[in-house]
This record gives C-alpha cells, structure tokens and sequence, in this order.
C-alpha cells in the first residue's frame, strides 16, 4: 500500500527550477532516501511535502488525500512531521517543553479550561508530560529534560528535532540530513534510532549525504540532480547507475 | 566534509579582505569626510578625516577594555538575579503573604497621593500584562497597544454617560469591544512581521487617537468626557480612595491569576513556539495564524480591563492619556522587568510609575535619568530585570 504518491510536482523560484516534474511513491512502513548533489532541489521537495512552500505545478496525495493545498499545520494533522536541514529547536524552551508542545496538534484544551484547570485539563496535562518524557527517551536525550534547548550540544539538539516529530504521532516522517556534521559513532546511534522509528511502524523519507547510512538503511533511492528526478531504485540499482555516478563525479569520470 | 559543513554552518561571515577594508578606521573616516566635502571645503573634511580617525581608533583602543567589563557586570547582573531569586524561593509562599499582608494594610498607614500611585501601578500592571502577552510571549511587536486602552476606557465613558449603564455591565461591554478591536487589527496584521508588523500598529494606535480627537459629536474631541460614574459594590460606593484601591487590587489578583495559568497550559506554549520559531511551530501543527490572533485579542481584552478601571478611576477620559508616549511606556514596562516573566514585568511596571514620581525634585533631569537607566539596562542586562537566560 501506498502512503504517499507525489505526481509531477514542479517549483520554481524565478527563473530557478528547483523541482521539474518529480514524481514517486512511498510504501507505508518503508524506508526511502533522496540523495542528489548540494542544490538538487531535496530541501524544497520537503519544503513542498509539508505544504511551507507551494508547489508550481503537480500534486501530492497522501493516503489517497490530496493535501498539494494545505496549510502546514493540517498537514501535521494528517501524519506527516519533518525535521529540519539547520536545526530550528525552540531555543528558549527547555527540552522537555519542546516535546510538550509538540504534542499541540493531538491535543485540544482551550484557554477557560486552562483557566479554571479542571480535571480534563490537568488529565491532558499529565498525559502530555508522561508522553513528552517517553519520547525523549525513545530519542536517547532523557537526562536533558530540564536543560534549555539552546545549551544542548548539536548531536542532542538533533535527537530533539526527532522527539518532536515522533510527538506529532505522524505517520511519515521526513529527515532533512540527520546525519550531517556528525561523528562516525553519533552517526551509527542516529541509524540505530531510524531503525528504530521504522520499528515502531513508521515510514520514513531521508535527504542523506552520507553514502553508508543510505545504502544500510534504505530500501529505496531517488535521485535528483538540478531539480530532475535521474534515477530510483534499490541501493544495488543506484550504485551502478551510469546517470547518478555522472551526476556525483561530473562528466569526464 | 561533514565536519567542514558544520564549519560552515558555524563559521562567521566577513573575515573578506573587502569586509575588513570597510570596516577600517581608515575607511570610515575617509567615508565620513567625503560626505562633508560639499558643506566645508577640502580642508575642513581634513580637519573632520584626521579627528574621526583618531576618535575611531581611541574608541577601537578602549573597545578592548570596555568589553571584558560589560561581561563582567553582566555576569554580576546574573549572579546578583539568581541570588535574589534563590532566596526568593527559599522563602517563598511566606513572603508572598507578607506582602499581600503590607498591600491590604497600604491604606492604614499611607497618605492619599500615595495610594493614588499604587492605584495607577496596578492598572499599569494589568495593562503591561496584556502587552507582554503580545510582545513577551507570541514575539509581536506591537506599538499600538495604547489603542485598546483607549478603546476600553472610551468605551466605558460613553456607555456610562450616554446609557447611563454601570461599572458591571460596562465592563464586559467595554472588555468586548477592545477584543473584538484587537482580532481587527491583527487580520490584516498578521501577514507582516518583525519592522513591518511594528510600523502597522503604531499607525493603527495613531488612528484610534485621532478618530478620538477630531469625533466632536461622539467624544467631545480634545475636551474629552467628564462626569464618568465610580463603581460599586452592591451598595457601596467606590468613591473613597482607599475603597478603590482594593477595587484595584482585587482585579490585579484576579489578573496575574489567569495570566499565569494560561502561562503553563497548550496555549501559552504554543505563543512562545511561534515567539522561537514561526516555521518550526507551523511544522509540528501550530495554526499560526490562528495563535497570533488570540493572543492580540488577549493581550486587547486585559488592556480593555485595565482602560475601564482607568476611566473609572480618573472619572475623565481625554485622547491625551492615549499617545503613542504611552504605547512606549508600555513597550518599556515589559521590557524593563523582562519580556515573557509575570513577576518582572509587575516590577517593571511599579518601577515606572514610581521613579517618575520620585523624581520629581529634579524635574527636568527625570526624563533623562529614566532614559539613561533604560539604556543602561539594555546594555547590561538585555534580558530585562527579571527575565530569563
Ligand atoms: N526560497 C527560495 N527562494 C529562491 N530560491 C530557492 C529557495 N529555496 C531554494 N532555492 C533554490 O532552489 C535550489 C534547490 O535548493 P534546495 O535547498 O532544495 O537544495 P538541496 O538539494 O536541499 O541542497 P543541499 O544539499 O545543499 O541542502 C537551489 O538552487 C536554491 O538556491
Ligand atoms: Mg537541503
């Protein structure tokens, strides 16, 4: 089954073609990696998946709902949560509240309820703590609960940007270079906790620079290259792919 | 490359031979001297070359002292803070009553033109709440806050004089009024951020004030309203000052009270996400939009209190209590005390409605003083009083 079908979208920013006609699908429980050179157009191909920009041309179906138009937000509603390429935490709030609030989308109590803190509240209150501290500790980063985002070290800092996508509850999640700027051993933890999300039963698109965390984890590859889609395949397709080693390496290779 | 991109993305811009050529004495000088060559002649932009270049390179020579010495008393300033909140906590619920205790017993022992103070003090303090729900906490600059007050103090003024309605039914009257004015304004707000948002607000404050100055029939214009009943409470009149200062009282209590628990709910995490990053707040499923404008029609609805009580207090309203002088003193309030802290921001207002008046031997020099003090403060502690950080 399919979770998420994208159909020819196109962006262009001016005269700048950033996507031209890309189009995949994405198997529920999968997990897929779109590599291609700096500028390929793979920040924007999130940037349009999670409706914060519009698209030119094309649509985006998700679990058969066309979600092309939609506002951010709804589209957190409906399951997709995304991480960012350069790390956007709320860095005045500490760990723990940055999970919390995360949590805005799956809960509902309004401001006379936050007044008057009667039972419902408090009751949703206690579950979005409980549920805060049991992300954080799916994400590794438990002992920082209290610390101030800002004071986090940059490998934590990115295990937060996950927590607050896993407390989306999403279905789909996008990871916009997990791994950059990290060590060979954080690198290894982060793959450990990719495994993991897919685990639990969600499905997951990554932008990767990093050949060996693509090829181990990934069961599918897209590849773009100036905004075009060049090639998709398994891992052992894309390797041997005369397009994507031309794309990487320039012409004269 | 890894590594050399998480260089990149810490690295600092404007190491560029070009970014150190125009930031050179030398070149500023010279910038500087040109721009007066038509005014005073080649020997005059000399004259100005040669003392620019020597003022920028003393000032060059004492940046290198003067910079370890504001980290150091901004430090001071931290330590100092964190001591006082530390006690602070140790005793707190005790000192809390104390001074609940020493503010109901105010009117025992205090002269009449000081509990007028304390009484503006707490309007104030109501008023900069409202505003620190904007600014503090969703991060929207809003300049124009002055018009919801305006808006609830008028609002009171003529359904009083003109309805002949009382404090009671005024008040939600007058509240709802300036709400519904604060979704209003933040409609078509709301696309504009930052400078933009800023410049808006400033104008829609002038706007209410001049609509209030020059609507003869409605508003008496500049003579303003007059003859604004005082509230009561069942029989009793609250003509007495000392009744109306717990009048007061009672509605700061009951302000800080709501203020603070929507503070620590959904509500007021989801402003401060948008205050920390409006498009990561919109990627975890935050209606943006939606938050700005509650918290401009919360930030209105105490401001609407607060002109009510002000109305009913000076029984006289005029556009002149409403300038955009008084937007800024506002502004400052928040600022002073700490944006986004409930504690610093009461600080911050008491602090500003007293000093003037403690100052007011030195009248001419008090504006100067509290200007001076103000930036200071930004210099040494730009996290206000009693914020965070
Ligand atoms: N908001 C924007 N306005 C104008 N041009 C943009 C905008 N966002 C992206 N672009 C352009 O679109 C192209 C694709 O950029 P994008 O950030 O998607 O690349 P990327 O594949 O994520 O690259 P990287 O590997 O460096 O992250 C680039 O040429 C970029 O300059
Ligand atoms: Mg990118």
């Amino acid at each position: 089954m399919y979770l998420l079908e994208v159909r020819d979208i196109t962006k262009h920013f001016g005269g700048i073609r950033a996507l031209e006609e890309v189009r995949f699908r994405v198997k529920e429980g999968s997990i897929m990696s779109i590599i291609g050179p700096n500028g390929a157009g793979k920040t924007t191909l999130f940037n349009c998946l999670t409706g914060i920009t519009k698209t030119t041309k094309g649509n985006i179906f998700f679990l058969d709902t066309e979600i092309t138009a939609l506002k951010p937000h709804n589209i957190v509603r409906l399951g997709i949560a995304r991480t960012f390429q350069n790390i956007r935490l709320f860095k005045e709030m500490s760990v723990i509240e940055n999970v919390m609030v995360s949590q805005h989308c799956r809960t509902g109590s309004g401001l006379v309820a936050s007044v008057l803190r009667n039972n419902v509240f408090k009751q949703e209150e206690k579950t979005i703590r409980e549920k805060a501290l049991e992300y954080l500790e799916l994400s590794g980063i438990e002992d920082f609960a209290e610390v101030t985002a800002a004071n986090l070290s940059y490998g934590s800092q990115k295990r937060l940007e996950i927590a607050r996508v896993i407390a989306t509850e999403p279905r789909l999640i996008l990871l916009d270079e997990p791994t950059a700027g990290m060590n060979p051993q954080e690198t290894l933890e982060m793959m450990g906790l990719i495994k993991n999300l897919q685990g639990l039963g969600k499905t997951i698109i990554l932008i990767e620079h990093d050949m060996k965390v693509v090829m181990g984890i990934s069961e599918n590859i897209v590849v773009l290259d100036h905004g075009v889609k060049i090639a998709e395949g398994t891992p052992e397709d894309i390797r041997k792919n005369p397009l994507v080693i031309e794309a990487y390496l320039g012409k004269e290779h | 490359m890894t590594e050399g991109r998480r260089q990149k993305a810490e690295g600092r811009k404007g190491d560029s031979p070009i970014h150190r050529f125009t930031h050179s004495p030398f070149f500023i000088a010279l910038w500087f001297a040109m721009l007066f060559l038509p005014f005073k002649g080649i020997e005059g932009a000399f004259v100005l070359f040669v003392v620019l270049l020597t003022t920028v390179f003393i000032l060059r020579f004492l940046a290198g002292y003067i910079r370890p010495l504001k980290k150091r008393l901004q430090d001071a300033g931290t330590l100092i803070i964190q001591n006082a909140k530390c006690k602070m906590q140790n005793i707190g619920a005790k000192s809390l009553i104390f001074l609940l205790i020493l503010l109901l017993c105010l009117p025992f022992f205090a002269k009449d033109y000081f509990i007028d103070i304390a009484i503006l003090s707490g309007i104030y303090i109501i008023l900069a709440q409202g505003l620190n729900i904007v600014v503090g906490l969703a991060g929207l600059l809003n300049l124009g806050f002055v018009a919801f007050y305006a808006i609830g103090a008028y609002s009171y003024a003529l359904l009083n004089t003109k309805l002949g309605l009382g404090f009671w039914t005024a008040l939600p009257a007058s509240v709802l009024f300036s709400t519904v004015l604060g979704f209003v304004l933040a409609f078509p707000a709301l696309r504009l951020r930052g400078d933009y948002l800023a410049i808006v607000t400033l104008g829609f404050g002038e706007i209410v004030r001049l609509v209030l100055n020059n609507w003869d029939s409605l508003t008496k214009g500049p003579n303003g309203i007059g003859g604004i009943q005082r509230p009561y409470l069942s029989d009793i009149p609250l003509g007495k000052l000392s009744y109306y200062y717990y009048f007061i009282l009672l509605f700061v209590i009951l302000t800080i009270f709501v203020v603070r628990r929507v503070y620590s709910s959904r509500i007021g995490r989801a402003w401060v996400a948008i205050r920390e990053d409006e498009i990561a707040s919109s990627s975890i499923g935050i209606d943006t939009t939606a938050y700005k404008l509650y918290s401009f029609a919360f930030g209105a609805f105490w401001a609407g209190v607060a002109g009510t009580l002000f109305a009913a207090k000076m029984q006289f309203v005029s556009p002149e209590s409403f300038t955009f002088m008084e937007s800024v003193l506002i502004l400052c309030m928040v600022i002073l005390g700490g944006l986004g802290s409930i504690p610093g921001v009461i600080f911050g207002s008491v602090i500003l409605v007293m000093l003037p008046e403690m100052l007011r031997e030195i009248q001419l020099y008090r504006m100067l003083a509290l200007g001076s003090g103000l930036v200071l403060l930004m210099i040494f502690r730009p996290q206000g009083l009693l914020g965070r950080r």
